[in-house]
């Protein structure tokens, strides 16, 4: 839980492709909640990549994917993600197919 | 993946197709890019590719024209119409596909050495023209890709490899030419506006003629290191520290320096019939029901 005795529940995630990575550092400076760190594994390439350390923090505000200039990460909120999966069982169903 | 996609949950009934938002954009089989670790370009395209989303801009009436240099690699980076041309001449391909095609919605992105350098003349005449075009320049003051000469851009006092002991020509400032030149839209970001940025190439598509914006972006190899100045992320906690947003502001006073404000914001939106309008508006005064006005291909019969 995040400090000062105050329990948080996040409202998003982050998504990060480690191997496009190159350890630029903005993500993790310009998060408003301040909630990214480096993880301590390399990559193929040798940078550090982000990781979601606090994720109670996180609101899924996106801000991380706007300032990667590697394409390499992205956040959500969880009801963008539960619309997107709602939207796709939807046509699924309507295409007659089955879900995974 | 990695540790941080908790969202892989095998319990899911299916999983949504999770990409990063900007991938859709890119041709991703060219992905990791050349652009260096702190380089601000990649930002600049995020938050393109974020306007081209929220504009509902129709991908296959764009295209986007690159001159050379580090962000002349835009144009193949980008999953588009694209072309990537000489250098310097970004601004001439994307004048005559304009021209011939006039529905398209044409823009160049490319940098300061290839807009203001070489290509200067050509920005001068397309915006005293008003050519419908919308002109991105990420300004990073150092020709980057050919290993960090003095530049037209770069500040008073910034070491450069052709200027070893520091520069002493006054600098550009951008708005200021683009201004004077004509443009009916000019602004200034840095890439530690992203919001702001996406929400002023947003804008940008709803106009017509001859926009212009500016974004300042670290050059972390060579200006930022040659300086000693720090990485990529210390460059754009310096713009967060420096800049102050003032729309409407006077170009005249918004020049860049080594130390300083760095004023940012939307200086300049004013319309203005674009070359073809004007064009069609004088000769159908000149040659009246002769004249067939651009759309169906511009001649005078007869």
């Amino acid at each position: 839980m995040a400090g000062n005795g105050t329990s948080r529940k996040a409202r998003g995630t982050v998504f990060v492709r480690p191997e496009l990575c190159k350890g630029c550092d903005y993500c993790i400076e310009f998060c408003p909640t301040d909630c990214l760190e480096f993880s301590p594994n390399f990559n193929a390439k040798g940078y550090h990549y982000p990781t979601l350390a606090r994720p109670e923090d996180c609101t899924g505000c996106g801000l991380c994917g706007l300032y990667c200039p590697d394409f390499a990460i992205f956040g959500m909120r969880f009801q963008e993600i539960e619309a997107m999966r709602e939207r796709l069982m939807a046509r699924t169903q309507n295409e007659g197919g089955t879900p995974k | 993946m990695s540790e941080t996609t908790p969202l892989e949950d095998p319990n899911l009934a299916i999983q949504p197709p999770l990409d990063n938002p900007v991938m859709s954009f890119l041709r991703q089989e060219r992905m990791p890019h050349i652009w260096c670790p702190g380089c601000g370009i990649g930002t600049t395209v995020n938050c393109f590719t974020r306007a081209l989303t929220d504009a509902g801009v129709g991908l296959d009436r764009l295209a986007i024209v690159s001159g050379i240099g580090c962000t002349g690699r835009v144009a193949g980076y980008l999953n588009l119409d694209s072309f990537h041309t000489t250098h310097g001449r970004a601004i001439p391909f994307a004048t005559g596909l304009k021209l011939a095609r006039p529905e398209l919605e044409v823009v160049v992105y490319s940098g300061d050495g290839d807009l203001f350098a070489i290509g200067g003349n050509h920005f001068l005449h397309a915006a005293r023209r008003n050519q419908d075009l919308m002109v991105v320049c990420v300004n990073n003051f150092t020709y980057g890709m050919t290993g960090g000469q003095l530049a037209p851009t770069t500040p008073e006092g910034a070491s450069q490899t052709t200027a070893p002991f520091g520069n002493f020509e006054a600098p550009m400032s951008l708005p200021y030419i683009a201004e004077a030149a004509g443009a009916v839209f000019v602004a200034r970001w840095t890439v530690y506006h992203v919001r702001q940025l996406a929400r002023t190439f947003k804008e940008a598509f709803r106009r017509k003629g001859f926009r212009f914006i500016e974004i300042l972006a670290p050059c972390p190899t060579l200006f930022l290191r040659r300086n000693r100045l720090g990485d990529g992320v210390d460059g754009v906690r310096v713009y967060k520290e420096r800049s102050v947003i003032r729309d409407g502001a006077d170009t005249r006073t918004i020049g860049l320096g080594m130390e300083g404000e760095i004023v940012v914001g939307t200086f300049v939106d004013r319309p203005r019939p674009t070359w073809l309008e004007a064009m069609d508006a004088y000769y159908q005064k000149v040659f009246g029901d002769r004249y067939r006005p651009v759309g169906g291909g511009s001649h005078v019969e007869g």
